[in-house]
């Protein structure tokens, strides 16, 4: 089972203390974005990037701990694909609010 | 990927070629990932068009979410136990942490679909407004895709009953499910933070 990683590259091997430090930094991450917004520390669009900030980065830990997604050589097509799917992603959302924003500013909707 | 150790295997059975069904699989995830931008887009579109009616300030409930996010976050771990005994062929501890799992992902969604009932119940169904409309696609989507993997989590544990070796196919099975399984957990933060402590902020 040993060389499971080496011969069939695109089952990620795993460890439990990857697993355990990827858990503690993602409770953390939940924990700081549930408390900045039910103490009301950050609110209006202050508080919408700390949520964005700190979610980006929860996601990241999620990717890296969980996915097991990184650049070694069995992994590389999944972080090539993966990045491209994230900024496909992001066109796709960042385009719909910038074009709807301008939608309504031009017809004067609002 | 790993291509030039082919020859090698080729002479001893067929079944262990290198297989890239993992990737395949990934490939898919990747797609679903594409199909949550677009719901998550058409959300933030919607996120103050509420046609007069309840808003999200109104009826979200931050204690109920913590609480779904803390289960959904723990199986995520637990899966990964899965994983980890897999990988040690120990198929008990395997099977009693997809258990674990199981009843994790179970208790999401009846904490979701709970809620939905209050929302209903309030008069904020998704026919009430755009926002409810969104909000009930997108969210709903992800419960739909957390049944499917409970279904699909049953499936590979009978499976695993019939055939208690974990050899590489059980493994790799287990595999692809375990993409699902963190990959929904991906969603669902996307979900708490830009669905529901946005919409309070």
């Amino acid at each position: 089972m040993a060389n499971t990683h080496t011969t069939h590259s695109d089952i990620p091997h795993v460890t439990v203390g990857g697993y355990l430090i990827g858990f503690v930094l993602a409770v953390v991450l939940t924990v700081t974005s549930f408390w900045l917004v039910t103490t009301g520390k950050a609110s209006g669009e202050q508080g919408l990037i700390w949520l964005a900030v700190l979610g980006a980065a929860q996601v990241v830990v999620h990717v890296m701990f969980f996915l097991h997604v990184n650049t070694s050589k069995g992994q590389r097509w999944h972080a090539l694909s993966f990045a491209y799917t994230i900024l496909m992603s992001l066109v796709i959302i960042v385009g719909t609010v910038w074009v709807m924003h301008n939608v309504h500013m031009l017809m004067m909707a609002r | 990927m790993s291509q030039s150790t082919l020859p090698a295997h080729h002479a001893q059975e067929h079944e262990h070629q290198p297989s890239h069904s993992v990737f395949g699989f990934w490939s898919y995830l990747m797609t679903d990932c594409v199909l949550f931008a677009s719901l998550f887009a058409t959300f933030a579109m919607m996120a103050q068009q509420f046609a007069g009616g309840p808003t999200a300030k109104d009826l979200f409930n931050l204690s109920d979410v913590a609480l779904e996010t803390a289960l959904l976050l723990t199986s995520s771990l637990t899966f990964g136990f899965a994983m980890i005994c897999a990988q040690r062929k120990n198929t008990g501890a395997v099977l009693a942490w997809l258990f674990v799992t199981f009843l994790l992902g179970a208790g999401f969604l009846w904490l979701e679909v709970h809620e939905f009932a209050h929302l209903i119940a309030e008069g904020a169904g998704p026919q009430r407004s755009a926002f409810w409309s969104a909000f009930f696609t997108l969210v709903g989507t992800h419960g739909l895709h957390v049944t499917m993997g409970l279904v699909w989590l049953v499936v590979l544990a009978v499976q695993i009953v019939k055939k208690p070796g974990m050899d590489e196919r059980e493994v790799r099975r287990l595999a692809c499910l375990s993409l699902f399984w963190h990959f929904l957990d991906i969603v669902w933060i996307c979900v708490f933070s830009f669905v529901y402590l946005a919409s309070v902020v």
